[in-house]
């Protein structure tokens, strides 16, 4: 018999059950198996209480008729649509209040940030009471603010506040010229966007070969040449495609042009102070983050303030920004859907709020609604990911 | 033979003009050059700041102060025609509604009760945020543990002869902040188990953690509260009723359990390598290592994240108004459908006293949890 198995017979061992490995598998298999009784009591209950209701089950609501009205859509939406077109219709809006919202947030954000850390004091403190004002008050009292206070003081459409006869403000929303493609709009658009996207890749090419080699590609010119051409080549070509429907008030209200609801212009706008004053926190804590020697070393190697804030500062302090930036995005689509508290029809109100009540079908549509927001949630949270192992792989 | 050459050296015979002494770098107007003119859009910016600050705060001062009512028992006391001249915020809006504000529909001959707890509430709470009074543990026992059993049974009563008053009529500020504390005492213990969980080395518990956390992050609270509302009633057994009240509180437990989770993990985190290892090594078990070692000083690190969320708290109970619970801002919202109050300056008169509320409150509990980080700070730099 080997030593060592004589040595472990002699001594004697602890009992199985104080055996670290048994334990974790005990532990773990009690742990399951308990999440999995709760899940089974949780889909009898979900069962009988739904048969005692008789409340239908299954997604088969999609294809019914919807049979109410949404006061704002990107597509084409009647009543008679079906659900899964109110699906559709909400996600595009609650899409569109994200995007608006989390482009503006960004701009304002950036620019409070940044002049919290001005020089002129009372810029600063202009700043830093803004975020402390607008932070410590609620979102949903804010949108509240603006829907009620604000948006409904302003003057009835017969006699709206008008900004150079271009803009309409009123308590029916904002009237603004309607742009009406003619024939060969999509020429003159789809040739802009191709420049565009040209005059990127030009760009990055040239800083490419300028990397590799250190000279400097005469870009600049080309790009500025390249966005300016083709449309007005197509221009020529096609005449002015693009024409202005004016707006215009006949009676009491306005003919003409598009209205902006108010809604959506106060969801947005809360939105936008509200997660600026965050965003503009996330930005001073970055800028701050980067050592004073970082700024000085630049300087001492010759670079001007405009150079040294450009090439050293600012991609140092991203790498602090956007990790939290993130999670401003998403709290500002996750917020979007207080929306249904003043009756925008973004996904949730028209989702959750209207095709439950008429259909009941609590389970599946609270379910549908929570994965929505977790896909949404998902997919920025891998783009940042993504974009913040590019930026911020090298520590400093 | 050395022949002397004419002294290259120049000696001056006469003094320099004195210079004048350099610019002050010190004193008010050079401070307000260099921090206000310093250049040409600096000047610029000032100027327009300035002027903004001309041409809106007296008027702000004159809506809220100069041209307000402040007595009256209806409508017509803030109606500029009434009135005769033009009309700032209309004050006994607010005071007619004060108590609805506070309280909801909370029987009047009751309210005494509401009192109670909230001065219950302060007394127990001021000394616990105190850092250098002593007895903490049994302060934070008597709010955490104690003073919600009794606060909930003082205020539902239903015995020793204390009429019942169901939750229905509960609302106001007394519900914000029923919402709000018991959102923080509930998820604290279960964010905890969350944290520890999800740093488990046991793979099941470290899974099923990971998804619970980052599910309830992943939805918006509203989403939460209407599962709470409508799906949770048919996950129970039939016999089951949940107020509603309740059901909300299980759906604000839920999503805070979550971020809290998130907070004390980070403490978890900060704490040192040695202190695990020098915990085991002294022989003491997971749970003691836990809770003897680790969670005293974790918790005592992520005290500002845990106020900081309890700020997110504050003001996310606002979102109960979505599910027909009328909180501080719900009632607000009650009060401005009121005919008798129907006046231009009614909505202004009430979003100024609710921000000045949510302010204050918001405001102070941040405070607070900066001076606990200075705190903490210095705890550790030592």
């Amino acid at each position: 018999m080997p030593l060592e198995a004589r040595i472990r017979r002699s001594v004697p061992q602890p009992p199985i059950y104080n055996n670290p490995q048994v334990r974790a598998a005990f532990y773990q298999v009690a742990l399951l198996a308990a999440v999995l009784c709760l899940g089974y009591a949780v889909f009898t209950n979900a069962r009988d209480n739904l048969a005692a209701r008789h409340i239908a089950s299954g997604f088969g609501f999609f294809e019914n008729t919807a049979g109410f009205g949404v006061n704002q859509s990107l597509i084409s939406y009647s009543e008679t649509d079906t659900y899964g077109r109110v699906f559709i219709v909400g996600l595009l809006n609650t899409l569109l209040v994200a995007a608006v919202g989390i482009v503006f947030a960004t701009v304002v954000g950036f620019i409070v940030g940044i002049a919290r850390l001005s020089n002129n004091w009372l810029l600063a403190r202009f700043a830093a009471a803004y975020v402390e004002v607008i932070r410590n008050l609620p979102l949903l009292f804010q949108i509240l603010f603006w829907y009620l206070a604000v948006l409904g003081a302003l003057p009835a459409p017969r006699r709206s506040i008008s900004l150079f006869d271009v803009v309409f403000l009123s308590n029916r929303g904002i009237i603004v010229p309607r742009p009406m493609l003619g024939s060969g709009a999509g020429i003159v658009i789809g040739s802009m966007v191709m420049a565009i996207a040209m005059a990127f890749v030009l760009h990055i090419l040239a800083e490419r070969r300028r990397s590799a080699t250190g000279r400097k590609s005469p870009s600049l010119p080309i790009r500025i040449g390249l966005i300016v051409a083709p449309p007005l080549v197509a221009l020529a070509v096609w005449g002015i495609p693009i024409t202005l429907e004016w707006p215009e008030l006949r009676g009491f209200n306005f003919v003409g042009g598009d209205r902006i609801i108010p809604e959506f212009v106060a969801l947005v706008v809360a939105l936008i102070i509200y997660t600026a004053s965050f965003i503009a926190e996330i930005v001073r804590a970055g800028l701050l983050a980067v050592p004073r020697g970082q700024v000085e070393a630049a300087y001492s190697l010759g670079l001007r303030p405009a150079a040294a804030l450009r090439l050293i500062v600012v991609p140092q302090a991203l790498r602090v920004i956007i990790p939290p930036l993130t999670s401003q995005y998403l709290n500002l689509t996750k917020n979007s859907s207080l929306a249904v508290a003043i009756g925008y029809p973004d996904f949730f109100a028209v989702f959750a709020g209207t095709t439950l009540n008429q259909t009941g079908q609590a389970i599946e549509i609270i379910a549908i609604t929570m994965g929505v927001y977790l896909a949404i949630s998902l997919v920025t949270s891998l783009l940042m990911n993504w974009y913040n192992a590019r930026v911020g792989s090298v520590k400093w | 033979m050395s022949h002397v050459t004419a002294p290259r050296a120049f000696v001056r015979t006469t003094l320099i003009t004195p210079k004048s002494a350099p610019r002050s770098s010190m004193g008010v107007l050079v401070r307000m050059r260099q921090r206000l003119f310093a250049g040409w859009l600096s000047a610029g910016l000032t100027i327009a700041l300035l002027s903004l600050i001309f041409f809106t705060l007296p008027a702000l001062v004159r809506f809220l102060l100069i041209d307000a009512v402040w007595t009256g028992t209806d409508r017509e006391a803030c109606d500029p025609m009434k009135v005769g001249h033009a009309v700032g915020a209309c004050w006994p809006f607010i005071a007619a509604k004060f108590a609805q504000l506070i309280c909801g529909f909370y029987p009047a001959d009751q309210r005494w009760r509401v009192t109670v707890v909230f001065a219950v509430a302060v007394a127990l709470l001021a000394p616990l945020l105190a850092p250098n009074l002593p007895y903490k543990r049994a302060n934070m026992l008597a709010f955490f543990g104690v003073f919600p059993v009794l606060a909930v049974g003082l205020l539902r009563g239903g015995f020793f002869g204390l009429p019942s008053v169901e939750t229905q009529l509960w609302g106001g500020l007394l519900v914000t902040l029923v919402i709000a504390v018991t959102g923080i005492v509930a998820s604290l213990p279960l964010g905890i188990v969350l944290a520890l969980g999800r740093r488990s080395p046991l793979p099941i518990v470290r899974i099923l953690s990971i998804v619970f956390i980052e599910f309830w992050r992943g939805v918006p609270l509203i989403t939460v509260l209407f599962f709470a509302t409508y799906m949770l009633p048919l996950f129970l057994p039939n016999r089951w009723t949940v107020d509603a009240l309740l059901r909300a509180l299980i759906g604000v437990v839920l999503f805070s359990a979550a971020y809290m989770a998130e907070v004390v993990r980070g403490g978890l985190q900060a704490i040192p390598r040695a202190q695990f290892e020098s915990a085991m090594a002294l022989g003491l078990g997971y749970w003691q290592m836990t809770g003897l070692v680790i969670l005293p000083q974790a918790l005592r690190l992520v005290i500002p994240g845990i106020v900081n969320t309890f700020i997110g708290l504050f003001k996310d109970t606002t979102l109960v108004l979505i599910v027909a619970i009328f909180d501080f801002l719900g009632q607000l919202r009650a009060a401005f459908a009121d005919p008798n109050w129907a006046t231009p300056t009614t909505l202004f008169t009430g979003f100024a006293f609710a921000g000045f509320v949510y302010f204050c409150f918001c405001f102070a509990m941040s405070r607070y949890s900066q001076f606990i980080e200075r705190r903490v700070e210095v705890g550790r730099q030592r």
